[in-house]
């Protein structure tokens, strides 16, 4: 695959692996959920993010020459050509670190299609119109479950205060601009991601602050998703949501 | 088109069921958005639920092999996302039978911003008609239901989410 991508594309490729890789991360879950109930929630959860990869990736993959179908663009592209953000590919950790996980995305996402309900590339645009229902369910969801671990026993906050002081430095990069973002936002298509910042912390701190939970003051952020420089737990993913298809790439579900 | 091939078409869409909720046909749903054609072919466009459900895939064999057993030689379907689907779409007869079948039916308007920030609409119990329930879970099943439990009669039971 050349991947000189046009920026659309790219962004495209963007919003379909964040929501491919959490997927994939969501659906480890599948029979270890703390309950019954949640088990089927996270899974639930998982499914949503795979659809909307689905939608996303074969919207992306129809506009490469030769054209790619989002099965190949998900099994057979390498580590450097999936453009997701760093905080999905880690490990899920506890119960409170992939809800704390969820809150911090979702609430993002939240922001972000919202405002991709009013993109100029209508295909977007429609995606974004039904995964925006979704969205709003997921965030719920996650807002809930981060306030009442924050605000529960002194366990249960303690994994919460730990996960978000895990997880916070990888925010940083859901606000940085790079030559692709700057493209799409002066084409009207996705809004320039600072622009969401502000929206997105007031919405964070808001239930934090409900919450209990404090964000740690941090100069610093780690940041390379979205040009494609993964940390080390990306290989494995891969490897896992890969293997098969490589294997067998005739296999048939 | 003809009302009358119309008519044919959405007769043979009635028999195409829901894989997880058979008691609903897709016109029941609401999934089936345009009916177009003529004697040889028809031309159906269908809109998913939830983006990842994976009846849809299902559904869309299932209409294609009714309409060429009912003898149409060609069958297209298209998939599309806009307007996306609510469950505003769903037929007040698909409504009853959800509820006959034991899963309360989307109640009130999607358009209503309570359901979208936990304060859900009330929601009865499909076995004794309570209004004493309680969320037990935001999800279920299928993407498209939550579980309840009804507080008088004690059972458990889906309802679908309103969206």
């Amino acid at each position: 695959m050349d991947f000189s991508l046009e920026p659309r594309v790219q962004h495209l490729l963007h919003l379909g692996d964040n929501a491919l890789i959490l997927g994939q991360r969501l659906s480890e879950w599948c029979g270890h959920g703390p309950v019954l109930e949640l088990d089927i929630a996270i899974i639930n959860t998982a499914l949503d993010h795979l659809g909307q990869a689905r939608m996303l990736l074969q919207h992306a993959g129809k506009q490469l020459e030769p054209t790619w179908d989002e099965d190949k663009l998900a099994f057979f592209r390498t580590e450097k050509q999936f453009f997701n953000f760093l905080m999905l590919e880690l490990p899920n950790g506890d119960w409170a670190k992939t809800m704390v996980r969820q809150f911090l995305f979702d609430t993002y996402n939240y922001v972000q299609y919202e405002a991709l309900l009013e993109s100029s590339d209508s295909g977007l645009k429609a995606i974004a119109g039904k995964a925006i229902k979704e969205i709003r369910y997921h965030v719920q969801f996650s807002a809930e479950w981060v306030i009442r671990m924050g605000d529960g026993t002194e366990e249960s906050h303690l994994r919460a205060q730990n996960a978000l002081e895990e997880l916070w430095p990888y925010t940083g990069e859901f606000f940085e601009s790079d030559g692709f973002s700057e493209h799409v936002s002066t084409e009207r298509i996705a809004p320039l991601p600072q622009s969401l910042q502000a929206l997105w912390k007031e919405k964070v701190s808001e239930v934090l602050l409900e919450a209990g939970l404090t964000p740690p003051e941090l100069s610093r952020y780690r940041s390379g998703g979205r040009r494609g420089a993964h940390t080390e737990h990306m290989g494995y993913i891969l490897a896992d949501m890969q293997y098969l298809p490589r294997l067998h790439p005739q296999a048939n579900w | 088109m003809n009302p009358e091939l119309h008519l044919r078409i959405s007769a043979v869409l009635e028999t195409v069921s829901d894989p997880e909720i058979p008691v609903l046909s897709v016109l029941d749903l609401g999934v089936v958005r345009e009916i177009a054609g003529d004697e040889r072919q028809a031309e159906i466009t269908i809109t998913p639920t939830y983006s990842g459900c994976p009846a849809m895939d299902t559904i869309e064999s299932d209409i294609r092999a009714a309409l060429l057993q009912a003898g149409f030689e060609s069958v297209s379907i298209q998939t599309i996302l806009e307007p996306a689907w609510t469950t505003d779409w769903m037929s007040d007869r698909g409504k009853q039978k959800l509820e006959a079948y034991g899963i309360a039916p989307p109640t009130g308007n999607s358009a209503d911003k309570r359901s979208l920030f936990g304060k859900a609409p009330e929601v009865r119990c499909p076995r004794c008609k309570s209004l004493n329930t309680n969320r037990l879970s935001a999800f279920g099943s299928t993407p498209c239901k939550a579980l309840y439990r009804c507080e008088d009669c004690l059972e458990p039971f889906d309802s679908f989410k309103c969206i």
